[in-house]
């Protein structure tokens, strides 16, 4: 079933959209960042807001919806995660499920409960057929921002200077400051990227997830799924990670809706087990 | 603080000197059954702490004292509740065998799934232990058959307990049962949490290598905590279901297992005490901001989360301290401190 | 130590605090709320709540002398929470009557205590059909789920549909909407496939191209009611409705709450429900009206509906008592018969539940806004899962 393979591939790149953003924070800056999902749900509510309020063409809105969240990831980065990068990952993991918390009553008490929408432009909506096989615009769509997402991102990690910079930063942050780099300034436009990117994910993934205040603590699961998954070693793994849950959980619900779904979660524990450090372990 | 393992000559009388049953511990355990006479209109809230209390002390027991970090011990939470449930609702109302009968199914899944946590680092734990607990969340929500699924587990009569004490509509034998149980488990980890059990188990998770190097068979060890803090939340899973008389599925829910890391935080991990005093404080504060804002509570408990993070934990629980010296302070308890789960090491 | 104290001093002033509360007021009628404020479900809460305030707004705070005094608790959807707070209510605040209760198993769990206790359980917002068989002391002022979708069944029969898939939440009311769509279907002679999502399920897709590999002539769906737009909405992206597959259901998923929000791809959906905006009566008109001036414009929904009659019952219960409980209240409420904004409503005295009609709408625009249009009615349904 082409079609079933296509779905999976649209919603395994889109949980990478979601997730790579945290794949940068915990894999590159060692920080469990479990508020990750906030950001994703700020850039779903900047573009559902933009849209139903401004009537803003959707596609218009999907740059406010990584440059917000990019702001306020590092508004939050400069003034509060900044203490915790030397601090434990129980100290991080706390410190980030309460401001999960705070996120999921603020959104609540500023725009109510209910599920927000976000309306496609008609020529996002409905689907084709090539070569035989349904194809779903939107669908398409998000694959081919992903595609160009996850490019990029490789790119500037493996080929820029700001990608070998942040490498050196996160390898050995004293040396790294004795050459000259600015490590604070680097930490804190990564993270921004990483929020930016999570809230893209959240304004595009609104159409297909669902998008009200439990956002952050629905999906954070799914996110760290794939990003321990994926192994910690970069962008590749958790991309690839990402593709496979998306196949795995798209075809397991169809073929065996019973079990659908625990093949997610018996992946990860099965993928854990056998190698403790993600598919792609760093070597070291 | 005392030091780890103090200087050389006076370690053994240290080691004498920590298990002793201190005048301050008399008065805790005075006051907490005191509340059965003080609080005529509470006995729910305080059956609540004290089933969250034992949950907590069962996650102290693995994360203070072995320093293995967990997001999913509502799996043996839910487990225990589900097997106290089912039994009392096919007819086996008596409390007590209950109570056994969770514990055994809450080791075994525990025994079972330690050898998947004795895996990887930190982050790993983190994720398989999550992992774990909503494999367990979703077989329940298939069997519906045998759980009622989303709907809940209906139809659940206890016996009296002992076949004497009927549960009431206030709370009053659920208030008792809970506290007895909670005291006596507690007596039971106090005792081997000083055994040389357990400090061999201090021993691996302050330096896991040197503990190997002296002949502690760490996996073994930390098997048999794992095992042992299962039973422990399989136990409160079931106080929760003969309490209640209800289980559904939130039982195994994933902020099951976040607010119990809360409460282990507020109260301090690694002395048996602060899973007790962190289920206190926390359900007071919880249930003062749901009355006073319904709608936006977890605002506020996000809020004193983020703060006590920033603050620094240790400095609020040195501060605590100094505070409690008198009475806490020199409680001679081993440990007192949450393990260290550096955060910029091991790396792979 | 010091919060042990502290718990201590809490407990005596705040027994305390009630004592003088109870001293104070000459003994007001005490209405337990238990409804999800906060969580997945809490636009439910909201709603119920608006309405028991425009409730009392219009028929005023006193009944049979009494004062009628609302005590709101927020059970974050939680079915222990609800059993602990119906506890507290029923044993520390004495109350008389409990209600709300927004999902099936929330109700569930407080319906032993209601028996226990004698108290009235006013279910405004549960559906699953066995709830009022769970105690004597349950009342529903809501609807049950067999109820909306048998009669969906039956238009679909009449309807040249011979085919169906339903598509259901895998939980109490799915599966419940599920048997007794199917049972009723089958009957006429139609074919049915069923088909069951897990509860928390963020991707439709699957399910969908099942369905649409099953070539039916309607699929059939039942979801809470935030998850239908998603739903809908991937129905449309799939080209399900294009390609001929009529979408039917419960009024769940075209929810008025939120139906303007999902845009063009609701419309022309059929569904069957108790409850409509667009309900043509004066009664109903003043109700949406009233509704949306105190609630920053927000359109009252089915469970809105619901906590509106359920007041209603509790009032009318109360004066015919002359304030009292028990069950001396349930008896009172027994037979009941008014004319709610959604219709004519009675209480059946041998089951306590709802009778009430049933719409066939379908979804339309307006003025501008989208609506669930009534276009036939099916007058006083009783709950076909108690039919003997």
């Amino acid at each position: 079933m082409l079609t079933i393979l296509f779905d999976g591939v649209a919603y395994g790149m889109l949980l990478f959209v979601l997730a790579c953003g945290l794949a940068v924070t915990l894999g590159l800056m060692n920080f469990v960042n479990l508020a990750h999902g906030a950001f994703a749900m700020a850039g779903g509510y900047v573009s559902a807001l933009m849209l139903n309020r401004w009537g803003v063409p959707f596609v218009a809105t999907l740059p406010f919806a990584f440059i917000i969240p990019a702001a306020i990831g590092l508004v939050l980065e400069r003034t509060l995660y900044v203490h915790l990068y030397g601090r434990s990952h129980l100290d991080q993991v706390l410190f980030s499920i309460g401001l999960v918390f705070m996120s999921v009553a603020a959104v609540d008490y500023a725009f109510g409960s209910q599920q927000q929408f976000i309306r496609l432009p008609a020529w996002l909506q409905g689907r084709v057929e090539i070569a035989g096989v349904q194809v779903g615009l939107y669908r398409s769509f998000i694959i081919a921002i992903c595609a160009v997402l996850v490019i990029a991102i490789q790119l500037v990690l493996t080929k820029t200077r700001f990608g070998s910079r942040l490498r050196a930063a996160v390898d050995d942050p004293r040396v790294a400051r004795g050459l000259g780099i600015n490590v604070n300034g680097i930490f804190a436009a990564t993270f921004a990227v990483g929020s930016g990117l999570a809230g893209l994910g959240g304004a595009l993934g609104a159409e297909i997830l669902g998008l009200d205040p439990s956002f952050p603590l629905k999906f954070m699961i799914y996110f760290l799924i794939v990003v321990t998954v994926g192994g910690t070693s970069g962008i590749v793994g958790p991309f690839v990670a990402s593709l496979i849950l998306g196949i795995a959980d798209v075809a397991g619900k169809y073929y065996v809706p019973a079990f659908g779904a625990f093949v997610i979660y018996t992946l990860m524990i099965v993928v854990l087990v056998l190698r403790p450090q993600g598919l792609f372990a760093r070597a070291r | 603080m005392p030091a780890e393992a103090g200087s050389r000559s006076p370690v053994e009388a240290g080691l004498r000197h920590r298990p002793r049953w201190r005048w301050q511990e008399t008065v805790f355990w005075i006051l907490a059954f005191g509340s059965f006479f003080l609080t005529s209109d509470k006995h729910l809230l305080v059956s609540e702490i004290a089933i969250l209390a034992l949950f907590a002390l069962s996650l102290d027991l693995i994360l203070g004292y072995a320093g293995i970090v967990s997001l999913g011990h509502a799996a043996f939470l839910g487990l225990g509740a589900y097997v106290a449930g089912l039994l009392a609702k096919h007819g086996a109302g008596e409390p007590l065998l209950g109570l056994v009968a969770a514990a055994a199914a809450a080791a075994l899944a525990g025994f079972a799934t330690s050898f998947l946590v004795l895996r990887g680092a930190d982050l790993t734990r983190l994720m398989v232990t999550l992992g774990v607990a909503l494999v367990f969340g979703e077989i329940a929500n298939q069997a519906a058959w045998l759980t009622g699924g989303a709907d809940g587990l209906q139809g659940i009569t206890m016996g009296p307990v002992l076949g004497l004490f009927e549960f009431d509509i206030f709370g009053r034998t659920a208030h008792a049962y809970t506290l007895v149980v909670l005291f006596i488990l507690f007596l039971l980890a106090r005792r081997v949490v000083h055994s040389p059990f357990g400090l061999s188990i201090m021993a691996i998770r302050d330096n896991p290598l040197r503990a190997r190097a002296v002949g502690v068979p760490v996996n073994r060890r930390l098997v048999a905590i794992y095992t042992m803090a299962a039973a422990y939340a399989g136990v409160a899973g079931a106080l929760l279901a003969q309490t209640t008389q209800f289980v559904s599925l939130d039982v195994l829910e994933f902020h099951r297992s976040a607010d119990l890391i809360l409460v282990l935080v507020i109260g301090g991990a690694g002395y048996l005490y602060g899973g007790l005093i962190g289920a206190v404080v926390f359900k007071l504060l919880q249930d003062a901001f749901a009355t006073l804002t319904p709608q936006y509570w977890l605002f506020w408990i996000g809020l004193i989360l983020v703060v006590l993070v920033l603050v620094g934990r240790e400095r609020i629980s040195l501060h605590a301290h100094g505070v409690l010296g008198r009475i806490f302070g020199r409680l001679g308890l081993p440990g007192r401190r949450v393990a260290p789960l550096a955060g910029g090491e091991p790396r792979p | 130590m010091t919060t042990r104290r502290d718990l201590l001093a809490g407990a005596a002033m705040l027994s305390a605090a009630l004592a003088a509360g109870g001293a104070f007021a000459q003994e007001p009628v005490k209405i337990g709320l238990i409804l999800p404020m906060t969580g997945p479900f809490a636009s439910t809460g909201r709603q119920v709540e608006a309405a028991v305030k425009l409730y009392q707004q219009r028929n005023g705070d006193t009944v049979a002398g009494r004062k009628v005094q609302i005590i709101l608790k927020d059970d974050t959807g939680t079915a222990d929470v609800t059993k602990r707070l119906a506890q507290e209510l029923i044993v520390n605040d004495k109350v008389t009557v409990l209600a709300g209760f927004g999902l099936t198993p929330l109700a569930l769990a407080a319906a032993p205590l209601a028996t226990q206790a004698k108290v009235p359980e006013v279910v405004m917002c549960a559906a699953t059909s066995s709830i009022t068989e769970a105690s004597p002391f349950v009342v529903r002022s809501g609807f049950t789920l067999p109820q909306v979708s048998a009669p969906m069944a039956e238009w679909a029969a009449k309807n040249n549909i011979r085919k169906v898939v339903t598509l259901v939440s895998d939980y109490g009311p799915g599966i419940d909407a599920e048997k007794w769509f199917s049972d009723t279907f089958k009957a006429a002679g139609g074919t049915v496939e069923n088909l069951r999502v897990p509860l928390r399920n963020p991707d439709f897709s699957p399910f969908l191209q099942r369905a649409a590999d099953a070539k039916p002539d309607a699929v059939f769906i039942f979801v809470p009611s935030g998850v239908g737009a998603q739903f809908m909405k991937q129905f449309a992206e799939r080209g399900l409705d294009k390609s001929g597959i009529k979408l039917i259901g419960t009024g769940d998923v075209t929810d008025d709450d939120l139906l303007n929000d999902m845009g063009e791809t609701a419309l022309g959906v059929v569904t069957s429900f108790h409850y409509s905006a667009a309900h043509e009566s004066p009664e109903n008109k003043a109700y949406v009206e009233g509704f949306k001036k105190a609630n920053n414009n927000m359109r009252p929904n089915f469970h809105s509906v619901g906590g509106y009659d359920g007041m209603h019952l509790i009032y009318e219960g109360l004066k015919k008592t002359n304030g009292q409980g028990g069950q001396a209240l349930v008896d009172a409420m027994k037979g009941m018969s008014w004319n709610s904004p959604r219709g004519p409503v009675t209480i059946d005295p041998d089951t306590r539940e709802v009778v009430q009609n049933v719409y066939i709408r379908r979804v339309e625009k307006k003025d501008g806004e989208l609506y669930n249009v009534e276009f036939a009615t099916i007058e006083k349904v009783k709950d076909p899962a108690k039919k003997k």
